[in-house]
C-alpha cells in the first residue's frame, strides 16, 4: 500500500468513525432536545450552549445535525444495500447469460439512468402510502443502473477466463457459477462502488429533501436542514451551514475510504 | 410553488369596513389612485412623483391561462387584473365603480340592469368598445351563445339585449339585487380568438409577452380612460417556483417588489416596504370526522386543547397573523364570532383527560398529511406534532405534492389529518360554511351534524340580517363545540415593496394592482 | 451499417421504454390536472368540462396511445397547463440547458485535464497532497451546496452577479453568459473533480506500463512520454468517463436550475411532474433519454477513433 492510499484510508476511516459514532451517540444522548421548539431562541449565532446556533424553530442545530446523521446514513445504508443486491444479480445475469437477457437488462439500464428520480420518488411515497422512509426504493431504483453497469461489465471481463471456462466444462450451473466464481471476483471493484455509492446516496438524499420528498419533517435530515436553513441564510446561515458540513465530512470520508480500497 | 392556488378570487366584494382596519397595518393604504404619494416612503415621501419608468413584481406562480375566461387560479386572474375590466370593477374599499359602463340602472323588480358604455373607451387594438363586444364577451362567459358556462357566477343571466349602440340591458332568470359583483367579468373584443397567446381587454396595461415559469410583461396602456393612470409605462411579472427564489430576486435586485410568505418577509433586509393584508382564508388542522379517532368529539376536543394556536402565530408566522377559532375569516366582521377564538385554549392537563374518558389513555398516533408546496403549512405542522407530543399523541408528518393532496385528501377524503388554508369563492359567510353540510360536496372533513345543517338553512332563508347574523354565528358555535377541526389563523398576505416606489393599493380581494404603482423620485 | 443499424433500434427501443415507465409512473399516482387548475373550488361541473377539454375523460392507455402516434406524426402534443404545443416549450428551454451542460462540460475539458496531470506529476510531494484534499473536497460537495453557496457568497455578499437575475440569450448574451458562468461552475467543480482525479489515476497507472519505462530508460525525456504516450493512453477511458458525465449533468441542472432560477428543461419537467402535465413529461423524458444515449453513443464513437483497437460493442 502506498502512501497516498494510507492518506486516504486514514482521513475516511477517522471521518467516518467520528460520524458513526456521533450517530451512535445520538441515540442516547445530544446536547439538548433535537425536537423542542421556542421561538424565543430562534436563529441564536453559534455559542457554548448551542455549538451550531439554532434554527427557525429554535432547535438546536448541533443536536439535529448529529441525529439528522442517523437517518441519513440509515437511508444511505439502505439504499445501497437494495441497489447493490439488485444491481449485481441483474449484472451477473446479464454480463453472463447475455443474448436476449442482456438486451432487455440494457435497454433497462438505458431507460433507468436518464429517468428522472423526482418521478420514481413520487410513485413511491404513493405505493408506499407516504412512509417515513418511502425515499429509499425511490433512491435504490435511482442508483440501480451504475451497479448493474459496474457488475455486467466486470462479468464479460471475467467468463473468458480459464476457470471460469473450466467451471463451465465440468458441469457447474450457471447460478453457480455466477455466484460461487464469478462474485467473489468482482468484490475489488464493487466494495469502492458501494463506499462511493453511500455518499452519493447522502446527496441525493438531500436533494429530494430538496424538493420535499425526501425524509419527513420534523425528523431531522442534512438534506431537510440545508432547504429549511437556505431562507435564512443571509442572516442565520448556521443550520445550512451545519448540514452542509457535516454532509461534506461524510461523503468526503466515504470517498477517501472508497478510494484507499480501489483495485 | 403557487402559494396561493388554493385561494381563489372573491367574486363578490366585501364591504369597506373589512377592509380599511387591515389596510391601515401597512404603509400604501391610503393612496388612491389619483392621490400623490400617502405612502410613507423613507425621504422623499412627500416629493413630486415621476411617471414612467419599469417595475419588476415576483410571484410565486405560474398563470393557467391568459384568457379571462378560462383563467382558474387566483394568482393568474390578479394578473389579468390589470389587463381586463369589466362593465364594473372593484375599487381599493370593495365598492363597485363603474369601468366599461359610465353608469348603470337596476331595474324596481331587480331582474334586469341597464348599463350605458362609457364614452370614448377603446380596446388595446384601438378599436372602440361597442354594445356588440359587451353582448358577445357576457353571452360568452354566461354560455348564452351555445358554448359552454365559462363563468359559472353569470348562470343567473336570461340574456342581454342591445337598445343602442352604446347600451346593454342584462336580463335575469330570476330577481337579485346582489348580482352587480358578478358584472365585474372581463369585456373582450367581438370575435377575437387568440386570448389566450395575446389577450386584449381594457385595463390599464396591454400585453406584451409571456414565457412560462419566467415572465409575463405588460406595457402601458396609453388610451386607458382614467386619464392619469397607469403611472408606469412597463410591469413585468416574474414568475417564480418557490419562495427561496423570491427571496434571492429581492435580495439580488432583480425584482422590486414581491408577494411573499412570512418566513421570507423576517429575511428582507432594508430598504423595503411591507405591505400587510389579511390573507382572506383560515388555515386549518383538518380532523377526518369520519375516520377512528376522530370520529369522537371528545378525541378532536382533546386535540384542540392540546394545540397553541397563539405558539404557531409566532414560531412559523413571526407574528403576523390572526388568531381564527372559526372557519369564518376574522376580515367578515359581521359574521365573525370571535367569542370562539379561545373557545379551547392550549391545556395539556384538559387534552390528556378527554383522552382517557375517549378511551386512549396512553394517546394515540396520527398522520398530518400536509401539501409540501407550502413551507407554511409543513411548518406549521411541525410545530403541532411538538404540542400533540406533550398531550401524549404521536404524530407523524406526511408531505405530498399538491396534486396528491387535492386528490387523496381533498377529493377522496382518505386522510386522517391535514394542514391546509381554506378561503371562499364570495365573501359571504356562506362560501366558509357552506362546506360543513353533511352532504356538501366540498365537506372534506367529513363533519355530519343535524344540528348544525338545520341552523345553516335556517340562516340561508332568514330575510331579517341580525337575525341572519345570529343564526350564522349559532352555526360556527355548534361547529365550535363539536370541534369539527381546528381553526388555527388567517394568516397575513404580505407585499414588498423597495423603497423608491409608491402607491401600492391593497384591495379587499386578491388581485395585485399595478396601475398605481410609481417611482417616488 | 448493420452496427448502426443495431444501435438506433437498441435506441428507440430504450426510448419505447422510457416512454412506458413514464406512462406507468403517472398510472399509479394520484392528481388531476383540472383539478390542479380550478383548486379546490372546483365543483364536479366544472372539472367534468375542463376534463373533457383536456381530453382527460379519456383512459390513460387512451391518451398514452394518442401521445405516441402524435409523436410519431412530429407532433408532442400540448401541455396542459401551460395550454401550447409542447414543442414550442421545450424548443425555447432545451437550448438554455444544453448551454449550461455545454459550459460545464467546457470547464470541465479545460480544468480537469490540466489538473490531472499536474497532481499525477506532483504526486506523494505537499503540494500534490494539497491539490488531491482540494480535488477531494470538491467530489464531496453536491452541486446545489455549491450553488447556494455562490449565490450568498459571489451573489449577496461580493454582488459579481445578481442571483435571480437570469437575462436570456437574445436580450444579452453577454449578460447571458455572466449569468451563467455560476450555475456552470457549480455543475462543474464536483465534475471536474472526480475528472482530474480519474484522469491522474490513469496517469499513475500508465507510468507504471513497460512502455514508459523502454521510453524512459532509452532516454527520452520524462515530458515527452507523459505528453505524447501516457496522456493519449489515459485519455482513452476519460472519453468514456465524459460520455457518462453528460447524463449526470442534464441530471444535475436540474436542482441548479431549481437554485439559480434558470428557465430551463429541469424546472420544466419538475413542473410538469408537479402539475401531472401528461404529454409535457413523456416528450420532456423521451427527449432526455434520447439526449443521454446520443451522449454515450458518441463517447463510444469518440473511444473508436482514439483507439482502432476497441471495437464498440452494440
Amino acid at each position: 500500500m502506498n502512501n497516498d492510499r494510507r492518506f486516504s484510508l486514514r482521513v475516511g476511516a477517522v471521518l467516518i468513525f467520528l460520524v458513526c459514532s456521533a450517530a451512535l451517540i445520538s441515540l442516547f444522548y445530544t446536547p439538548c432536545d433535537p425536537y423542542a421548539i421556542d421561538a424565543a431562541q430562534r436563529f441564536l449565532p453559534p455559542s457554548l450552549h448551542h455549538w451550531f446556533g439554532t434554527d427557525n424553530f429554535g432547535r438546536d442545530n448541533f443536536s439535529r445535525a448529529v441525529t439528522g446523521a442517523r437517518y441519513s446514513l440509515f437511508v444511505a445504508s439502505v439504499t445501497v444495500a437494495l441497489s447493490c443486491f439488485f444491481g449485481v444479480v441483474l449484472g451477473l445475469l446479464s454480463g453472463f447469460a447475455g443474448g436476449i437477457a442482456d438486451e432487455i437488462i440494457l435497454r433497462l439500464t438505458d431507460a433507468l439512468s436518464s429517468f428522472p428520480a423526482v418521478l420514481t420518488a413520487l410513485v413511491a411515497v404513493t405505493v408506499f402510502s407516504g412512509g417515513k422512509f418511502a425515499i429509499i426504493p425511490a433512491l435504490a431504483i435511482a442508483f440501480l443502473p451504475s451497479f448493474i453497469r459496474l457488475t455486467r461489465s466486470g462479468a464479460m471481463r471475467l467468463k473468458n477466463l480459464d476457470y471460469i471456462q473450466a467451471a463451465y466444462v465440468s458441469g457447474a450451473s450457471t447460478a453457480r457459477i455466477m455466484f460461487r466464481h464469478l462474485l467473489p471476483n468482482l468484490l475489488p471493484t464493487l466494495i469502492p462502488a458501494v463506499v462511493v455509492g453511500l455518499s452519493n446516496a447522502i446527496l441525493a438524499e438531500s436533494g429530494m429533501s430538496y424538493l420535499g420528498l425526501g425524509i419527513q419533517p420534523p425528523t431531522p435530515s442534512w438534506g431537510r436542514m440545508l432547504f429549511e436553513g437556505q431562507t435564512y441564510l443571509f442572516h442565520a446561515p448556521w443550520e445550512t451551514l451545519s448540514a452542509g458540513l457535516m454532509m461534506v465530512l461524510t461523503v468526503l470520508g466515504f470517498h477517501a475510504l472508497g478510494e484507499s480500497l480501489e483495485k | 410553488m403557487k402559494k396561493n392556488f388554493i385561494r381563489k378570487i372573491a367574486s363578490a366584494v366585501l364591504a369597506a369596513a373589512v377592509l380599511l382596519p387591515l389596510a391601515a397595518c401597512g404603509p400604501g393604504g391610503e393612496a388612491s389612485s389619483s392621490s400623490s404619494s400617502a405612502a410613507p416612503t423613507s425621504s422623499s415621501a412627500q416629493s413630486s412623483q415621476a411617471s414612467g419608468g419599469e417595475f419588476v413584481f415576483g410571484m410565486q406562480t405560474q398563470p393557467d391561462h391568459l384568457d379571462p375566461f378560462l383563467a382558474a387560479t387566483a394568482d393568474t386572474r390578479s394578473i389579468l387584473f390589470n389587463i381586463f375590466e369589466g362593465l364594473v370593477k372593484p375599487d381599493k374599499d370593495g365598492n363597485l365603480i363603474p369601468a366599461v359602463a359610465q353608469s348603470y340602472e337596476m331595474s324596481k323588480d331587480a331582474t334586469s340592469y341597464t348599463f350605458h358604455i362609457r364614452k370614448g373607451i377603446q380596446f388595446q387594438n384601438g378599436n372602440p368598445v361597442t354594445a356588440d363586444d359587451v353582448k358577445y364577451s357576457l353571452d360568452t362567459a354566461a354560455g348564452l351563445s351555445g358554448g359552454k358556462v365559462l363563468v359559472a357566477d353569470l348562470a343567473k343571466m336570461k340574456s342581454v339585449e342591445i337598445k343602442d349602440a352604446s347600451t346593454v340591458v342584462v336580463h335575469l332568470k330570476q330577481a337579485d339585487y346582489e348580482f352587480l359583483p358578478y358584472l365585474t367579468s372581463a369585456i373582450v373584443p367581438k370575435g377575437y380568438t387568440e386570448q389566450d397567446t395575446h389577450p386584449i381587454g381594457t385595463g390599464p396595461f396591454e400585453f406584451e409577452s409571456y414565457s412560462p415559469q419566467q415572465s409575463l410583461v405588460l406595457k402601458k396602456n396609453p388610451d386607458y380612460w382614467q386619464k392619469d393612470l397607469p403611472k408606469l409605462d412597463k410591469v413585468t411579472f416574474k414568475l417564480e417556483s418557490d419562495s427561496n427564489a423570491l427571496l434571492m430576486d429581492l435580495q439580488g435586485g432583480s425584482v422590486d417588489g414581491a408577494s411573499i410568505a412570512n418566513n421570507v418577509a423576517s429575511q428582507i433586509g432594508s430598504g423595503f416596504q411591507l405591505i400587510q393584508a389579511n390573507s382572506n382564508s383560515v388555515q386549518m388542522l383538518g380532523l377526518n370526522n369520519s375516520r377512528k379517532p376522530f370520529d369522537d368529539v371528545k378525541v378532536r376536543r382533546a386535540v384542540s386543547c392540546a394545540l397553541n394556536p397563539d405558539e404557531i402565530i409566532s414560531t412559523v408566522n413571526f407574528g403576523k397573523a390572526v388568531r381564527a377559532g372559526t372557519p369564518v375569516i376574522p376580515g367578515l366582521k359581521k359574521y365573525f364570532d370571535d367569542s370562539l377564538t379561545h373557545a379551547y385554549d392550549q391545556n395539556t392537563q384538559k387534552a390528556k383527560q378527554l383522552l382517557s374518558e375517549a378511551g386512549y389513555p396512553n394517546g394515540f398516533s396520527m398522520a398530518i398529511t400536509v401539501p409540501s408546496n407550502y413551507t407554511v403549512h409543513v411548518d406549521t405542522a411541525q410545530v403541532m406534532v411538538s404540542e400533540l407530543k406533550k398531550a401524549g399523541v404521536t404524530a407523524t408528518i406526511k408531505q405530498v405534492d399538491f396534486a396528491t393532496w387535492l386528490s387523496g385528501v381533498y377529493t377522496q377524503r382518505n386522510y386522517e389529518a391535514t394542514v391546509i388554508s381554506v378561503d371562499g369563492t364570495t365573501l359571504s359567510p356562506r362560501s366558509y360554511l357552506g362546506r360543513y353540510l353533511s352532504d356538501a360536496s366540498n365537506n372534506f372533513v367529513n363533519y355530519k351534524s343535524p344540528e348544525f345543517d338545520s341552523v345553516y338553512k335556517q340562516a340561508e332563508n332568514e330575510p331579517d340580517e341580525d337575525k341572519r347574523v345570529e343564526l350564522y354565528k349559532q352555526a360556527q358555535e355548534i361547529l365550535s363545540k363539536d370541534a369539527a377541526s381546528v381553526y388555527i389563523q388567517d394568516i397575513a398576505n404580505l407585499n414588498v415593496l423597495r423603497d423608491e416606489f409608491s402607491g401600492f393599493t391593497p384591495y379587499p380581494l386578491y388581485v395585485f394592482d399595478a396601475s398605481t404603482i410609481y417611482r417616488a423620485k | 451499417m448493420k452496427f448502426y443499424l443495431k444501435k438506433l433500434l437498441s435506441l428507440l427501443l430504450t426510448l419505447l421504454l422510457v416512454s412506458v415507465m413514464a406512462f406507468a409512473a403517472f398510472n399509479l399516482i394520484p392528481g388531476d390536472p383540472a383539478q390542479l387548475i380550478l383548486g379546490t373550488q372546483a365543483t364536479p361541473e366544472a372539472l367534468a368540462e375542463l376534463h373533457q377539454k383536456l381530453g382527460l375523460d379519456k383512459s390513460m392507455p387512451e391518451r398514452y396511445a394518442g401521445w405516441l402516434l402524435g409523436l410519431l406524426h412530429g407532433n408532442m402534443g400540448t401541455s396542459l397547463q401551460y395550454s401550447r404545443p409542447v414543442s414550442e416549450l421545450i424548443g425555447s428551454r432545451l437550448p438554455v440547458t444544453a448551454a449550461l451542460a455545454l459550459m460545464a462540460l467546457l470547464l470541465i475539458f479545460t480544468v480537469s485535464v490540466p489538473v490531472g496531470v499536474f497532481s499525477a506529476q506532483k504526486r506523494g510531494s505537499p503540494v500534490g497532497r494539497l491539490l488531491d484534499s482540494v480535488t477531494m473536497l470538491n467530489i464531496s460537495m453536491p452541486g446545489f451546496f455549491l450553488g447556494i453557496l455562490f449565490i450568498w457568497i459571489f451573489g449577496l455578499v461580493l454582488h459579481f452577479f445578481s442571483p435571480g437575475g437570469y437575462v436570456g440569450w437574445r436580450e444579452s448574451p453577454a449578460g447571458f453568459l455572466r449569468y451563467m458562468i455560476f450555475p456552470a461552475l457549480a455543475v462543474a467543480l464536483p465534475n471536474i473533480a472526480v475528472a482530474s482525479k480519474f484522469l491522474r489515476s490513469a496517469l499513475v497507472e500508465e507510468s507504471g506500463a513497460d512502455y514508459v519505462r523502454t521510453a524512459v530508460s532509452k532516454g527520452l525525456s520524462k515530458h515527452i512520454v507523459l505528453y505524447r504516450h501516457m496522456l493519449k493512453n489515459a485519455l482513452i477511458p476519460f472519453l468514456t468517463l465524459s460520455g457518462m458525465m453528460v447524463a449526470e449533468i442534464f441530471s444535475g441542472s436540474i436542482l441548479i436550475e431549481q437554485v439559480f432560477g434558470i428557465p430551463g428543461v429541469g424546472r420544466l419537467l419538475i413542473s410538469s411532474i408537479l402539475s401531472r402535465d401528461f404529454p409535457l413529461l413523456e416528450s420532456l423524458v423521451v427527449y432526455l433519454a434520447f439526449l443521454v444515449v446520443l451522449a454515450n453513443f458518441a463517447a463510444d464513437l469518440l473511444l473508436q477513433a482514439a483507439d482502432p483497437r476497441i471495437r464498440v460493442k452494440p
